[in-house]
């Protein structure tokens, strides 16, 4: 029983990553719980979505190891790739809906791919997920005709709709008002709880970090130089987590 | 990126199409729906540059043949220049221009906007999903396309030839019996196939592997265009030799 649930959900080891000249990775050691709550939080431009994108491996590491269940995924092909992805749900940082379709028909768009379900069935799931992230009846609609916000609320109904074990948010509250922001903090509070999934979130929201996280995890300069519980990291000696931390522009980050 | 390297890429698309294109599932909507959009909506403009392709044929080798007293040629000219060269390559550039351009800003809007990852992290093959519809539609389509040209083409070199410049029906039709050839119009059908590949295969290939935003999707359209084009003529050349 022990053994199965200390088992990290997923693990990058020493993991570099290079566009180029660019060295954005520079040994990456991450080790997130399952179940929980884990938010990765670091400057703009710093890697985050980089480190986002080797965890479903959209990218693929210069060195170095990713485990997804303690399986490495670096050097599965295509097939078997694919067949790990089906067990995460992804929310990109603008949603990423197919604006070709509806609203209703990119929340089914998993559910038609990976389920045999009948109609009436999808429908019943699409509601029930339009519905727990507030969008109740606005199926029809196309992602043209919304708000950011609610693009977002859509992305978050489709990522979940396979009630994924891993569930990724990238910056899932940038660019929304306070009320908005608090309602999707919750969305994913309810994620890890109801759906008992682990969720791995990038996050500029540093109070809403500190209220939602389970572990902080932060990125600098392409290492991880700060982790622990929210009441840890606001304890953290290091001059670098504490600018950034307290939002000042003062301090050895440098806004150049 | 240099000239070869493009080549190749494209070339390693086609490819990963090809694997594609017969494993399950098979996307018939989505083909059936890319048929519709590249080859149902350019009749229209199809046939209108077919009509004119031939009756400006019909004009000018009327006045070149007429020297000769050779005007009753005018018919077979037009039916062997649509079928053999006019018909496939000017319906070709067509569609380029506007289906090719269409499906490179559609990928490309899609790449940056993020929904092709979004479609590998759902565990669906971009390829399979997005440009494998679209290059069988493209190759089912242009011969299709290039047959209604053809025809019509040859119906307008008929009024002219006939209705406007007075050549005689009989010898106008007769000529075109004699001289015309399945083959010819077989030929042309099969280069038209060819073309259809290219379009889409590069205009998915612009699309898919755009970056840059707007501006991105811009120039890769532009890029698609203009490169399907130029390699459209080219593989016409290459296959003429071959065929005629």
């Amino acid at each position: 029983m022990a053994g199965i649930e200390d088992k990290a959900a997923i693990e990058l080891k020493n993991v570099y990553k290079a566009f180029g000249t660019q060295e954005v990775l520079k040994g990456v050691d991450l080790v997130l719980p399952p179940d929980q709550v884990n938010v990765i939080i670091g400057r703009s431009g710093g890697g985050k979505s980089v480190l986002l994108k080797h965890i479903i491996g959209l990218l693929k590491p210069d060195a170095g190891q990713v485990l997804v269940q303690g399986k490495d995924i670096v050097s599965l092909g295509e097939r078997d790739l694919a067949g790990v992805r089906r067990g995460f749900g992804m929310l990109f940082q603008e949603a990423a809906l197919f604006d070709s379709l509806s609203v209703f028909e990119n929340v089914a768009f998993p559910l038609v791919e990976h389920r045999s379900m009948d109609k009436k069935e999808i429908a019943e799931v699409v509601e029930a997920k339009l519905a727990s992230v507030g969008l109740k009846g606005m199926g029809y609609k196309m992602p043209a005709e919304l708000s950011g916000g609610m693009r977002k609320r859509v992305g978050l109904a489709r990522a979940l709709a396979l009630d994924p074990k891993i569930v990724l948010f990238d910056e899932p509250t940038s660019g929304l008002d306070p009320v908005m922001s608090a309602a999707i903090n919750d969305l994913i509070l309810r994620t890890k709880e109801e759906f008992r999934a682990t969720c791995v979130v990038i996050s500029h929201d540093i109070q809403a970090t500190m209220k939602t996280a389970d572990n902080i995890f932060m990125l600098y300069e392409g290492r991880i130089i700060a982790e622990g519980d929210p009441q840890t990291i606001s304890e953290w000696e290091d001059p670098v987590v504490r600018q950034f931390i307290h939002g000042q522009a003062e301090g050895p980050i440098k806004v150049n | 990126m240099d000239f070869a390297a493009e080549m190749g890429q494209i070339m390693l698309l086609f490819l990963s199409a090809a694997y594609w294109l017969l494993r399950p599932p098979y996307r018939w909507r989505l083909f059936l729906r890319q048929m519709e959009f590249i080859g149902f909506h350019s009749i229209f403009v199809v046939s209108l540059t077919g009509l004119f392709t031939g009756m400006v044929l019909a004009l000018q080798t009327y006045y070149a043949f007429s020297m000769f007293s050779a005007e009753t040629l005018v018919g077979a000219t037009v039916a062997l220049s649509m079928t053999r060269e006019l018909g496939p390559v000017i319906t070709a550039l067509m569609v380029t221009g506007r289906a090719g351009s269409s499906i490179a800003a559609e990928l490309g809007t899609m790449r940056v906007t993020e929904q092709v990852d979004a479609l590998t992290v759902m565990a669906i093959s971009p390829v399979q999903y997005l440009v494998v519809p679209r290059i069988l539609a493209a190759i089912v389509v242009l011969p299709l396309l290039t047959a209604i040209s053809d025809f019509i083409g040859v119906v307008g070199g008929y009024v002219v030839g006939v209705k406007l410049l007075g050549i005689n029906s009989a010898m106008f039709m007769n000529k075109i019996y004699e001289f015309l050839e399945v083959e010819d119009i077989l030929n042309g059908l099969t280069k038209a196939a060819v073309f259809g590949l290219l379009l889409a295969l590069i205009g998915c290939y612009k699309g898919f592997y755009t970056s840059g935003g707007a501006e991105g999707v811009g120039r890769a359209t532009t890029q698609a265009v203009v490169l399907a084009s130029v390699l459209i003529l080219m593989s016409d050349y290459v296959m003429t030799a071959i065929m005629f």
